[in-house]
C-alpha cells in the first residue's frame, strides 16, 4: 500500500508539473489541519459531581461541567470528535432507576460521536442495553462482538468513518471477553472474537480500503495486565498491530496523566490513552495534518 | 496531449490532491473536570427532575441503625451478614411458598456481596443501594444433602464470614474441619432435598460456589436482594443485627 500511495503521489506531482499553472487551489490547500479527539471511559453513570464530603474525589467530575469544557474546545476547533470507550452504565442510582436512559440522553446532548460497549453495559442484560438505544444519538462500534443472533444485531457496527475538514477518520471498537465477567443470560448469544485479529482486519480495511488518514481504536480491553501478560490489553494490542494511530482504552480504570507512546509491529508510534473513570477527567489528543505532503521519515512529532 | 487527456489528468490530480494527509504532530493531555469549570445550565436543568426524584426516594428514612455494622466485624459470622441472610429468608420465604407450597431451608450469600457498611444512624434507601448496588436477584436451588455437605466444605475452606441464615448451624473444629452441621437442628440427610436461597450470581458459580450444580430444580423469585433489604428495613423502626453462634470455629 505504501508503494501504491507513493506512486500515486509521484504521478500527481508529474501531472502538476506538466499542467503547469492550472489552478486547483481549492483542492491542494497547504494549510495545516487540526483534528481534536476528546474522550471518556468508564463514566459508570456518574452524572452529578462527587459531593464535598467524598473521601477521594470531592467536588470532581460532573456531566454539566464536562459539557461546558467540550463546548469551549469545540468553539476553538470545530473539527473535534467526542468518543467514549464503554462502561457507560452502572455505578449510581441513576442507572438503577432509569436503566441508562439519562446517560444516553446526556451523551446525545453533549454530541458524542461514537462509543464502544463495556462489560457493565450488559448489566441489565442485552435487552436492557437494546431498550436504551433509542435514546442514543451517537453510534456504537464493536468489531469483536458478533451480535448477529441478538437483539443488538444491526445496532452496532464494526467501525464508523467520519470526515472532518477533509480528514477521513476511521474508528473501530473492541470489547473485553464476556465469559466469566458477565452472566451468560445477560450477554446471551453475543459472540466474542479475537481482538488482535479483528484489530488487524479493521486497521487494514480502514487504512487501505477506506483510505483513512486517522485510525482510532475504542477499546474496553483494559490498559495492561502485568500479572497476566497473555491477556489481551491495549498495550499488547498496540505492539501487535499496525496502522492504528490512537487506542482509547477503558475497563481497568487506569488514570494515565498523559498518553503512553508505544511502538507497533512495524516500528511506528501509537498512542494509548485512558482517563481513569467516573468522568473525573476528559482526555484530549490533537492531531495536526500536512495535506498532500509526506512528512519526514521519522514520522510525526509527539508532544505528550 | 489532447484535451481529453488533460481533463483525465486533471481528474486524477483532483483525486490525488484530496487524498491522504499525513500526521505531522500529535499533542495529548488530560483535562480535569472540577469546580473551576462552568456548569452547563441546560444540561443541569435537564438532569434536575431525575435528580430530585431519586434524592426524594433515596433520602427517605426507612429505619435506624443503633451501631455501625461492617462485614469485617467477625471471622466466621458478622452482625451485618447475619442480618442480610436472615432478611432474605424472612422476605423470600413467603414468595417461595406461594410459588411452590414449600418452605426455604436456609440462605447462603457471599462475603464479597456486602458492598458497604451500615452506618450508625438513620437508614435510608441509599443505605440499601450502598450495601447492595448490584441488580442481583434471589433464586432458590433444590440441593441434595450431598451438595450441602460440599457447601459446608467450601465454607470451612473459605474461612470467611459468608452470610448464612440462622437455620444452618455450622461448627468447625480447631483444625478448621467441619465438626457439625445442622439444618433446623437436624443433621444433614444426604438423600433429602433442601431448598437453599442465594443470588443468581452465586448460583451461576460466582465466588467459586460450584455446589449449586447439579440440582433438583431452580426457582426464580424475581426479587432483587436490594429490594429485600429495603422491604426488610421498612418493617423495623430500629434494626437489631447480632453476631451469634451460627458459624463458628472452636
Amino acid at each position: 500500500m505504501k508503494r501504491r500511495q507513493f506512486i500515486q503521489k509521484s504521478t500527481a506531482a508529474t501531472v502538476l508539473a506538466s499542467v503547469g499553472g492550472l489552478s486547483l487551489q481549492s483542492f491542494s490547500s497547504t494549510k495545516t489541519k487540526k483534528i481534536t479527539i476528546l474522550h471518556t471511559n468508564d463514566v459508570h453513570s456518574h452524572i452529578d459531581p462527587f459531593g464535598p464530603e467524598d473521601g477521594r474525589n470531592a467536588n470532581k467530575g460532573g456531566v454539566a461541567r464536562r459539557a461546558s469544557l467540550v463546548e469551549s474546545i469545540r468553539a476553538e476547533n470545530p473539527n473535534t470528535l467526542l468518543l467514549d470507550a464503554g462502561d457507560i452504565f452502572q455505578g449510581t442510582p441513576y442507572f438503577n432507576y432509569y436503566g441508562g436512559e439519562l446517560e444516553f440522553k446526556l451523551m446525545s446532548m453533549l454530541k458524542y460521536d461514537v462509543a464502544t460497549i463495556g462489560n457493565h453495559d450488559f448489566d441489565n442484560g442485552i435487552d436492557g442495553l437494546y431498550a436504551q438505544i433509542p435514546h442514543a444519538d451517537f453510534e456504537f462500534v464493536s468489531a469483536n462482538y458478533d451480535f448477529t443472533n441478538t437483539v443488538m444485531d444491526t445496532h452496532v457496527k464494526p467501525y464508523k468513518i467520519l470526515v472532518k475538514d477533509g480528514i477521513k477518520i476511521g474508528i473501530f471498537g473492541l470489547g473485553v471477553e464476556l465469559e466469566g465477567l458477565v452472566g451468560k443470560d445477560m450477554y446471551k448469544e453475543t459472540v466474542y472474537l479475537d481482538p488482535i485479529e479483528k484489530a488487524q482486519d479493521m486497521s487494514r480495511i480502514l487504512r487501505e480500503d477506506e483510505g483513512c488518514d486517522l485510525v482510532i481504536c475504542l477499546s474496553h480491553l483494559g490498559y495492561e495486565y502485568k500479572n497476566a501478560p497473555q491477556k489481551v490489553s491495549d498495550i499488547s494490542l498496540a505492539k501487535a498491530t499496525k496502522d492504528i494511530d490512537l487506542i482509547i482504552g477503558g475497563h481497568t480504570h487506569t488514570f494515565l496523566p498523559k498518553p503512553t507512546v508505544e511502538t507497533n509491529s512495524v516500528g511506528k508510534s501509537v498512542l494509548v490513552n485512558q482517563v481513569g473513570c467516573f468522568g473525573l477527567y476528559l482526555g484530549r489528543v490533537d492531531f495536526y495534518f500536512e495535506p498532500g505532503r509526506k512528512v519526514k521519515s521519522d514520522g510525526a512529532s509527539i508532544i505528550v | 496531449m489532447s484535451i481529453k487527456h488533460l481533463l483525465n489528468l486533471c481528474v486524477l490530480l483532483l483525486i490525488f490532491s484530496c487524498a491522504s494527509s499525513e500526521i505531522s504532530k500529535i499533542e495529548g493531555k488530560r483535562l480535569d473536570i472540577d469546580a473551576t469549570l462552568k456548569t452547563d445550565q441546560a444540561i443541569d436543568d435537564f438532569i434536575k427532575p431525575y435528580r430530585l426524584h431519586i434524592n426524594k426516594d433515596m433520602d427517605s428514612v426507612i429505619s435506624y441503625a443503633p451501631e455501625t455494622y461492617s462485614k469485617t466485624d467477625g471471622k466466621f459470622n458478622t452482625a451485618i451478614g447475619n442480618f442480610m441472610a436472615d432478611a432474605v429468608y424472612a422476605e423470600g420465604n413467603p414468595v417461595f411458598k406461594k410459588q411452590t407450597q414449600k418452605d426455604l431451608d436456609f440462605v447462603l450469600l457471599n462475603y464479597g456481596g456486602i458492598r458497604s457498611i451500615i452506618s450508625k444512624g438513620n437508614i435510608t434507601t441509599r443505605t440499601a443501594y450502598g450495601v447492595m448496588p448490584f441488580e442481583n436477584s434471589v433464586v432458590v436451588a433444590g440441593l441434595k444433602g450431598t451438595q450441602i455437605m460440599e457447601m459446608t466444605e467450601y465454607l470451612s475452606r473459605g474461612k470467611r464470614a459468608h452470610p448464612i441464615s440462622k437455620q444452618l448451624q455450622l461448627t468447625l473444629d480447631e483444625n478448621g474441619k467441619v465438626k457439625s452441621a445442622t439444618i433446623h437442628g437436624a443433621p444433614i440427610d444426604e438423600n433429602k432435598t433442601y431448598y437453599v436461597a442465594t443470588n443468581d450470581y452465586l448460583y451461576d458459580g460466582g465466588d467459586g460456589m460450584t455446589f449449586f450444580h447439579p440440582n433438583e430444580g431452580l426457582y426464580v423469585l424475581n426479587y432483587k436482594i436490594r429490594n429485600i433489604l429495603i422491604d426488610h428495613f421498612k418493617k423495623y423502626d430500629t434494626i437489631n443485627p447480632k453476631r451469634d453462634q451460627r458459624f463458628i470455629k472452636l
